[in-house]
């Protein structure tokens, strides 16, 4: 069995009042090797959640999950990792930031400096090799992220939010170069955002969740990531099925926050 | 009853007296210093006025309330410490000044009293009195030629002021006959315990019917309490040279700052490691946090007394104090450091396959570096006050011994070189660990 395999997990946590919180019930995804999978869904969903498990961070409550037949049980190289921000070793140069993961496989020197170069010609970072990380721009940061995690050859990449943190136009840049990566290098993405137009434009396939408790609401097959590649990302917010998809998911999630409200006034 | 001293009442309002008054003398000297400081303000704004400001700065229109508008302006930091050099020097008659307070009464000046005999007789006697400086050579008074009548002249010689007592009718005939009263001075009637001013002095007649002459202080500082900068300079080029009793001035410095920096490193040694275990393992965190938290709000100072009865006033004891100053700190900076990790970086490493070693030596220890080196300087600073008072207690050698040791001779020019040698190392440990912290962590407060 290939690909990242999730079954039939529940998240449930023990409050210190005694009560309970089921952040995840019943979670079954099967996701194909080189698949891009956006997760989308109002705050308190549990998609954070969900990938903590899926990095091996947290430790599922029920069920299981395998990737390529190996069970989960802890974080792992082969389950790459980026944050949204300040997970960068600011002590580190970003050729050091680049190459933490080979050098700690003690990678020899210059099959190392020949990768950590590759990469950094992708995200466009060739210049700022010796530069100390708190030089760089929000965005520039987010590429030695990505940099980083494809450094380490991970089989699955799991972003939790990439883009949070930027302004819209270095946002819409990082779109593009999350979406050219896929393309080149052919990993599993799973990204989470809390943007429905990223959502879309980032995923083969996207899931919208649903809160209390965290569940998979809808499922969606998508065109716009394939379109997206080496595409400008504008015309492909202009496609119809685009703005139709989107102003759905809009209100789903506008739905679900005006529950969330309504119970939480009536409380 | 909490206050078992019945005077309770009288002893604490006399010090809340005393203290008022201090603090109303504090007040006229700073708002004269305060004056110099606007009389300078103004004389800068009218140089200031037609030059032009440059810089993206200059073009603020809202100045009050923008902090990053406050620059300190370095004309006024100098002129600031060249005041209180000059109203150091006036008030302490200095030679570097062409001129200076109104100093303390020097010179021969005379006084006469009235007396009346057991007769009811009335005759007048004349005190001469020479004020010089101590060790000032001057002609002694001569004792006066007899005079006509029963009051005789007296002579008295007095130092700078330092009064003396004078009993006039002494060498008066009949003057120790019942009933043989003085009854004015400089044609002022007097009775017992009234003061009359006379040129150059106070006199004061006592009720056992002397003088107590007390020359005229002036305004300026005596030496013992404030010697004049010029005095303090040759002070220290004399303890540059010559050292003070027997131990060079840079020899006693350079034991201050070996006991700091052994304690510092001791305490370092120690505090740093256990701070990552208290950070790093449960047990150990709750196992020590009594003992921290209790530790480390006792001051240094109060644990001289038993560092003195366990070590004795050798090394160690002082060494053991610097210590215990530096480990508390250091300890908490390291755990500090530990838990402000953000997990992110945690859980980064994980993922790139980093084990709980590698964890430690690439993200924890470098990510704690700028809490660490927080608390390095702040444990500095306390080290270097510590071991001062800790000389002060005892040593044979040390910045803090030199200055108790010249205090007990009222050396008041070696005092005031001490502190400011120990100000100025105080500062440079300061500027040093800033400089060094600069050099080893340039991405601190910008993660």
């Amino acid at each position: 069995m290939s690909g990242l395999i999730i079954d039939d997990i529940s998240m449930t946590f023990e409050l210190p009042d005694g009560g309970k919180v089921e952040a995840l019930k019943n979670i079954n995804l099967n996701i194909k090797e080189g698949e891009l999978l956006s997760v989308l869904g109002p705050s308190g969903c549990g998609k954070t959640t969900l990938l903590n498990i899926c990095a091996g961070f947290l430790a599922q409550s029920e069920g299981q999950l395998s990737l390529n037949g190996d069970l989960v049980t802890g974080p792992s190289p082969k389950r790459g990792m980026v944050f949204q921000k300040g997970a960068l070793f600011e002590w580190m140069s970003v050729r050091k930031n680049v190459s933490f993961g080979p050098e700690l496989k003690g990678m020899p020197k210059a099959e190392m400096n020949e990768i950590v170069d590759h990469l950094l010609d992708v995200v466009g970072l060739q210049d700022f090799k010796e530069k100390a990380i708190y030089e760089l721009s929000g965005g520039m940061q987010q590429r030695v992220a990505l940099a980083r995690c494809l450094a380490n050859e991970p089989d699955v990449i799991l972003m939790d939010e990439p883009l949070g943190a930027l302004d819209a136009l270095t946002r819409e840049k990082m779109q593009g170069l999350v979406l050219k990566l896929w393309k080149e290098t052919g990993k599993t993405i799973i990204l989470i955002t809390h943007s429905v137009e990223e959502a879309l434009l980032l995923g083969e396939r996207l899931i919208v969740m649903a809160p209390r408790p965290g569940r998979i609401h809808k499922e969606y097959n998508l065109p716009f990531a394939e379109m997206g590649v080496g595409a400008d990302l504008r015309e492909v917010k202009k496609h119809k099925k685009f703005g139709t998809t989107r102003d759905e998911i809009l209100s789903m999630i506008w739905d679900m926050e005006e529950e969330i409200m309504g119970r939480t006034e009536s409380a | 009853m909490f206050f078992t001293s019945e005077d309770f009442i009288s002893e604490f309002g006399f010090a809340i007296t005393t203290s008022l008054w201090m603090i109303v003398g504090i007040a006229g000297i700073f708002a004269i210093y305060l004056v110099f400081s606007a009389a300078f303000a103004f004389i800068y704004s009218l140089y200031a006025k037609g030059k032009e400001a440059k810089g993206f700065g200059s073009l603020k229109t809202v100045t009050f309330g923008d902090e990053s508008a406050v620059v300190a302006n370095r004309i006024a930091s100098v002129l600031g410490v060249v005041t209180l050099f000059f109203l150091w020097g006036l008030a302490t008659e200095s030679k570097l000044l062409p001129f200076s307070l109104p100093g303390p009464f020097n010179g021969t000046s005379q006084f006469e009293y009235t007396a009346k005999n057991a007769a009811g007789e009335i005759d007048k006697g004349t005190v001469t009195f020479r004020v010089s400086k101590q060790g000032e050579e001057v002609e002694k008074l001569e004792a006066p030629a007899t005079s006509e009548g029963f009051a005789k002249d007296d002579v008295l010689m007095l130092l700078e002021r330092r009064s003396k007592i004078l009993k006039a009718q002494n060498n008066d005939e009949g003057g120790k006959n019942e009933g043989y009263t003085i009854t004015e001075i400089n044609g002022q009637p007097i009775k017992a315990d009234d003061v009359v001013t006379v040129e150059g002095a106070d006199v004061l007649f006592t009720k056992r019917g002397s003088f107590s002459v007390r020359p005229a202080e002036g305004m300026t500082m005596e030496a013992l309490f404030l010697p004049p900068p010029e005095k303090v300079w040759s002070t220290f080029i004399q303890l540059h040279n010559e050292g003070y009793q027997g131990v060079s001035l840079w020899e006693n410095v350079f034991w201050s700052l070996a006991r700091v920096v052994i304690g510092f490193a001791l305490g370092c040694l120690f505090g740093i490691p256990l701070g990552y275990a208290m950070g790093l393992t449960g047990w150990l965190r709750g196992w020590f946090d009594p003992i921290v938290e209790f530790m480390r709000p006792v001051p240094p100072l109060a644990l001289i007394p038993l560092i003195i009865i366990w070590f004795g006033i050798g090394e160690q004891g002082k060494i053991s104090l610097l210590f215990l100053a530096a480990l508390w700190i250091m300890t908490i900076a390291a755990r500090s450091g530990v838990s402000g990790v953000n997990i992110s970086k945690v859980h980064a490493a994980y993922s790139l396959g980093a084990s709980k070693r590698q964890i430690l030596t690439r993200v924890i220890i470098p990510n704690s570096l700028p809490d660490i080196f927080t608390g390095a300087r702040v444990a500095m600073g306390v080290c270097w006050g510590t071991v001062v008072a800790a000389e002060l207690v005892a040593a044979e050698k040390g910045v803090g011994k030199m200055i108790i040791a010249a205090s007990k001779f009222q050396l008041t020019d070696i005092v005031i070189v001490g502190i400011i040698i120990i100000g100025i190392i105080g500062f440079g440990i300061e500027v040093l660990m800033r400089i060094i912290e600069k050099r080893l962590i340039p991405w601190k407060g910008r993660g």
